[in-house]
């Protein structure tokens, strides 16, 4: 773990060296409506990722919180309103220069038959490579860091069709890693994960975002890793932004009941210290809390 | 820092490794094309020896061999080096922008259009030569059009494209065998020659302007190859990246239709060839990649080596090149077919 520590310390001193660090880049969405066909998805939300914290984005399903995420990163052009990367509409700006300060990793990234994860990780670089630039050294470097930070070097020939689920995942975020961006997207990057490679990777992107001050924002389904991995929570229902705050601040069993339409009850996370969430579902419930509920 | 240095050794040499396999496949098959190439110059009705050909190409052969070599063998011979070219990067090129192996320009219908198009120009019109082939590029380039309108649904997806390639290909083809039926005998001869691809009597007449062509189309799909790797990633994943998906992927298709128009108007929709050279120049490459460098040159040498074989095997009537690729390439379709429906990767 140490080499990996160093690695991600080194990611840091890169990243204030090219003066990321000083000026950081600002992700926002002002009265941003999306739709898919003519059907309206998102109605109108405003957003701001705040700079250097990680942001959760929850909601049921269909709640439009990929879509958001997918607008935010300019996948989907908005049918309204305006997206705003450093204060300017990211559409007047070109994609090689928004992908040169935003990464997203999509929910369903596709790798192609037989590429090695080198390569695939190795694609990372595309948004520094001019139409003819040749690879150089600093793009070895970018993607040498990316693997050691995702504890990914080890698998560097192997073709990524032969890996786990979890090292597949480690290895897609390497290759937003080796893009080197202030800015990270991630669509429900831990989906298919078990519990143990969930709270790995989610650990992999804390590291990240407090040593090198990465802005990240993640659509996350998993409400009690959200609460206790967010530093800003933001609950969506039907389109539209419910609440939005700080875990602590926001997460009670109202709100939560009213977003997912289930009853639950919050409670203190004895490790973390933040909410944890418990559903109360038709059946299995104690006597006693039977009896309160129906009272 | 150990760690990090132990990486960029490993990461420079797995990626030499890829280049070290990317050159010596590219090598391989290029060796094996010009090998081929030779041999088609060398045999024939008279076999020509090697030293005497490379001394006609050099301005000092006899009038017979001038004969022989420039105006017969030198032109059919080119013209199948290209046209296999042509096919061989318009099929990888739609492959690899659909994701399915079945997206070849003669399964979704843009060889028969060429095809159609040539046709109506030989037997409705009476027309021969250039304007033939200018038909059939219209032809091509028009079924290309329509296809795309058809498909057309807020961008277009790989499966619908297909779908509506191949109904077209059926409507095409019965337009074709409207004209045949329709037309006086001789003219009907003709096109059936040109209709299952034929490199016979190829002179400078095609090879020229197909030349010229490949000299501008070719460099733009391999510039424009080198991002459609990043297609491969999906949509998403690729804009994400700052690939301009859209502006890539229409500048692809308009260079595909385009090598798989010319290379028809030049020698006939020559069956297959787009369909088998991206599978075994990706199954050779072995990387991911696109690999169009190796599906062009395979594209060349399935024309040249089947060219050679309808020519000189024995026990073989003296075929049309296309004959022997679509006896080959058929069954490979089928199976295809049959292993796309049952693994239900169809999408």
């Amino acid at each position: 773990m140490t080499a990996v520590s160093k690695a991600i310390t080194a990611l840091a001193a890169t990243d204030s060296s090219d003066g990321h660090t000083s000026t950081r880049h600002t992700l926002a969405a002002e009265g941003l409506r999306l739709s898919y066909d003519k059907t309206e998805i998102v109605h109108g939300i405003d957003l701001e990722l705040p700079p250097g914290k990680v942001t959760m984005i929850i909601g049921p399903n269909g709640c439009g919180k990929s879509t958001t995420l997918r607008g935010l990163a300019r996948l989907l052009d908005p049918s309204g309103g305006r997206v705003l990367l450093d204060g300017k509409d990211i559409t007047t700006i070109s994609n090689r220069e928004v992908a040169q300060v935003l990464g997203i990793l999509p929910q369903h990234p596709v790798a192609p038959d037989g590429i090695t994860v080198t390569d695939l990780v190795s694609r990372g670089r595309y948004p520094h490579q001019g139409w003819f630039r040749k690879w150089n050294a600093e793009d070895d470097e970018a993607v040498a860091q990316a693997l050691t930070v995702t504890n990914t070097a080890e698998l560097a020939q192997r073709p990524v069709g032969s890996l786990s689920g979890g090292q597949r995942q480690r290895v897609w975020i390497a290759m937003a890693l080796a893009q080197r961006t202030d800015l990270l997207l991630l669509d429900e990057p831990t989906t298919f994960l078990d519990l143990a490679n969930q709270v790995e990777l989610l650990d992999l992107l804390t590291d990240l975002n407090r040593r090198s001050g990465t802005t990240i924002a993640i659509v996350l389904h998993d409400l009690n890793l959200a609460c206790r991995y967010a530093d800003h929570l933001v609950c969506m229902k039907a389109g539209d932004i419910v609440a939005e705050g700080t875990p602590k601040e926001i997460v009670t069993a109202e709100i939560i009941s009213a977003v997912f339409g289930m009853r639950c009850d919050v409670l203190i996370d004895p490790v973390s210290d933040t909410p944890m969430i418990v559903p109360i579902g038709r059946h299995h419930t104690h006597p006693a809390r039977e009896s309160e509920s129906t009272s | 820092m150990t760690a990090a240095t132990f990486d960029l050794g490993a990461i420079a040499r797995t990626r030499a490794r890829g280049r070290v396999r990317r050159i010596s496949v590219a090598g391989g098959l290029a060796i094996a094309v010009v090998v081929v190439f030779a041999l088609s110059l060398v045999v024939g009705a008279a076999v020509i020896s090697l030293p005497d050909v490379l001394s006609t190409l050099a301005g000092q052969g006899s009038r017979n061999t001038n004969y022989v070599i420039l105006e017969l063998r030198l032109p059919r011979a080119l013209a199948g080096v290209l046209v296999g070219i042509a096919f061989g990067l318009s099929g990888a090129v739609f492959q690899n922008l659909l994701h399915n192996p079945l997206a070849s320009p003669d399964v979704i219908g843009i060889s028969t259009g060429a095809s159609a198009a040539a046709v109506l120009g030989i037997v409705g019109l009476g027309l021969s030569g250039l304007a033939i082939s200018g038909f059939a590029l219209g032809g091509a380039l028009l079924t290309a059009l329509a296809m795309y309108a058809i498909a057309w649904r807020n961008g277009v997806s790989g499966y619908r494209l297909i779908l509506v390639g191949i109904g077209l290909n059926a409507l095409l083809l019965s337009v074709i065998s409207y004209f045949m039926t329709s037309a006086q005998v001789t003219n009907a001869q003709d096109a059936l020659l040109w209709i299952s691809g034929s490199l016979s009597g190829r002179n400078w007449n095609q090879v020229v302007p197909l030349l010229v062509a490949l000299v501008v189309l070719v460099p733009i799909t391999m510039v424009l190859g080198r991002v459609l790797g990043m297609l491969g990633l999906g949509d998403d994943t690729a804009r994400g990246l700052g690939v301009p998906v859209g502006r890539v992927r229409l500048g692809l298709i308009v260079a595909a239709v385009a090598l798989a128009g010319v290379a028809t108007a030049a020698t006939g929709p020559i069956a297959f060839v787009a369909l088998l050279a991206g599978p075994i120049g990706r199954g050779l490459a072995k990387d991911g990649s696109p690999a169009l460098l190796p599906s062009a040159l395979v594209g060349a040498l399935i024309v040249l080596v089947a060219d050679f074989a309808a020519q000189h095997a024995p026990f073989l009537p003296n075929l049309p090149v296309g004959v022997l690729t679509g006896a080959i390439g058929a069954p490979y379709l089928l199976w295809q077919l049959a292993r796309t429906n049952s693994g239900g990767q169809g999408g």
